[in-house]
């Protein structure tokens, strides 16, 4: 196990490793801890300058939160109904096309693979001009289903996919399925995702955040104040003359849009990083 | 005979299960797409409460745009704030999945570690803007803190400062990134047959040795992938810079992203510049995009 004839020993390297590790994780941690202590605090203490400790008017923070004219958990429950429809939806379809890619050899094969390969490129914003005429045109202006379909075709998702499906599927287990007289639609379901399961969750949880923390085109879409999602409402209290503003309410707003995340991520912590780890590639 | 036939009936089944993905990408992106050109094309947008346009001027809305300064200012912007994030990134997260997945270093807490680093990533990009500008404004607890620890005298202006500003948008993608492409890169190692690390390490090759020679290499794809998505995510920089300076791209506009521009042609319904503005984004990401491709040597035959 010891390599001690040159470069540093493991005892030495895992002692720096540790050392980063922590600096790293203060640099993590540090922002939500200050953030948790001021929303706990009340304006006039914020006023004073910064204490490492937390306060006692959380609970009165809060209540201003809920009574401000900011709709918050309207905010909330859009956001979450938006990003978990898009999560699932472009995991199950981005599969779907990584299968057709990977299991059938017909004509178009090729240059479908190449197309979708090169337009992976293309980011959402460049299309966001034609994209809001259309949806205007459509009458699905303050609609979430701009917002949730576009995510069946993610070539980003699919080239992860298609990738992941390279070395864990192989043809002959397809074709087992055949013999077995099982129907194309059925092996996909019932085989295909899930030995794709590491990656579905990689990607769920990649593509739940993206659209999660997606603020560009909700804010182009979404008008109605009963419609718009968290990221919308975080921006128009940037944009209030917000030092003017109760600052542990402001301090309250911002935990309340990061904490819910932070602690589901904390239950699922084990599922996220395991599921990666896990999607390690298996001979 | 019998076999052909049926070998040809499956793979129709290429098509079917293609059809999701034609079909939406077709209503929700090619149209767009092709729309956003065309309009790139006509004069069109509102001067005061007059509409102007749209009127066909052929590439004048790409010869102003190209021939004025914004461009290249708001795109170079663009390109240092992603480069201060992006090198510490590619490096913090290399080194990380290098010493989480070294079965020689035996890192106790992993799990604990690999949490808190991938957390930052699950935060709101614009609510982790927003807290930032609570935290580094005039009067609030950094500069509170650094003057209470003596290193500052009077309140630093972090917001009115081009480097400072530049730098924490830098931070906060590094932040928000370094853990998720660790996470993605360790993927990448584990998948690497172990016997290769034990080849290396009976020739005695040094950790160094066998991370440059053995993990990288077979790391390329990998890291093609982590480096294309981050360069795109790049050009696409947007809410950090939003809503850190409220869409202002202060100090005198030296943090207004490109995306940013584009979304200022946006709400003033100016779609002619909006239009040129969105092709050359779409070119500059394409040709940028190839150029990834041909230096790290994929190809996409497989």
């Amino acid at each position: 196990m010891e390599k001690k004839e040159n470069g540093a020993s493991v005892h030495v390297r895992r002692v720096i490793a540790y050392i980063v590790l922590i600096l790293l994780s203060f640099l993590c941690l540090v922002w939500f801890y200050i953030l948790f202590v001021n929303a706990t605090r009340s304006h006039q203490e914020l006023t004073r300058g910064f204490r490492a400790y937390p306060s006692t008017h959380a609970f009165e923070n809060w209540f201003n939160l809920m009574h401000s004219s900011q709709p918050v958990v309207t905010g909330l429950v859009n956001s979450l109904v938006i990003a978990a429809l898009s999560a699932f939806l472009c995991t199950y379809f981005s599969t779907m096309t990584a299968y057709a890619i990977h299991a059938y050899r017909f004509k178009l094969r090729k240059f479908a693979y190449t197309f979708i390969l090169a337009v992976m490129m293309i980011p959402t914003q460049v299309t966001a001009l034609g994209f809001i005429q259309l949806m205007t045109k459509m009458h699905l202006m303050d609609s979430f289903i701009p917002l949730v379909i576009p995510s069946i075709a993610a070539p980003a998702t699919f080239f992860y996919m298609k990738q992941y499906m390279d070395s864990v599927l192989s043809i002959s287990l397809v074709e087992a399925a055949r013999i077995d007289g099982s129907g194309e639609f059925h092996t996909f379901n019932s085989i295909v995702l899930p030995l794709m399961k590491p990656a579905v969750a990689v990607q769920a949880i990649f593509t739940f955040v993206a659209s999660w923390n997606n603020y560009f085109t909700p804010a182009l879409i979404l008008h109605d104040d009963n419609k718009k999602t968290l990221p919308i409402l975080i921006a128009q209290l940037r944009g209030a003359d917000f030092l003017k503003f109760d600052m542990g309410q402001v301090y309250m707003m911002i935990a309340f849009s990061i904490f819910p995340v932070i602690i589901v991520y904390l239950v699922l912590s084990r599922n996220i990083v395991g599921g990666v780890t896990l999607g390690g590639v298996k001979e | 005979m019998k076999k052909t036939s049926k070998v040809v009936e499956y793979n129709k089944w290429g098509y079917i299960f293609l059809i999701p993905f034609t079909v939406v990408y077709a209503i929700f992106q090619l149209i767009p797409l092709i729309s956003t050109i065309y309009n790139s094309f006509f004069e069109n947008f509102r001067s005061g409460l007059k509409q102007i346009g749209p009127n066909f001027i052929g590439f004048a809305n790409y010869a102003k745009i190209l021939s004025d300064g914004d461009l290249w200012k708001y795109m170079g912007n663009t390109m240092i704030m992603w480069i201060i994030g992006f090198v510490p990134q590619i490096l913090v997260s290399l080194l990380l999945a290098a010493w989480f997945t070294d079965p020689s270093l035996r890192l106790k807490c992993q799990q604990f570690f690999k949490t808190v680093i991938y957390l930052p990533n699950l935060i709101m990009a614009s609510a982790f803007a927003m807290l930032f500008f609570t935290l580094f404004a005039d009067s609030g607890p950094v500069n509170s803190i650094l003057i209470q620890m003596g290193i500052l005298e009077k309140p630093f202006s972090f917001m009115s400062s081009v480097t400072a500003t530049r730098c924490l948008v830098g931070l906060m993608n590094f932040l928000m990134w370094f853990g998720n492409t660790t996470i993605l890169l360790m993927a990448g190692m584990m998948g690497i047959d172990q016997s290769l690390f034990e080849a290396a390490e009976v020739d005695g090759a040094t950790a160094g040795q066998i991370f440059r020679k053995v993990t990288l290499p077979l790391l390329r794809p990998i890291l093609v992938y982590v480096m294309i998505t981050s360069l795109i995510g790049g050009l696409q920089m947007f809410d950090v810079p939003q809503i850190l300076t409220n869409g202002s791209g202060d100090p005198a506009r030296s943090t207004l992203t490109m995306i940013m521009w584009l979304n200022k042609h946006l709400y003033s319904k100016n779609f002619g510049m909006g239009g040129a503005l969105s092709v050359l984004l779409f070119l500059v990401t394409g040709v940028l995009s190839i150029a990834v491709f041909k230096m790290t040597g994929t190809n996409t035959d497989k």
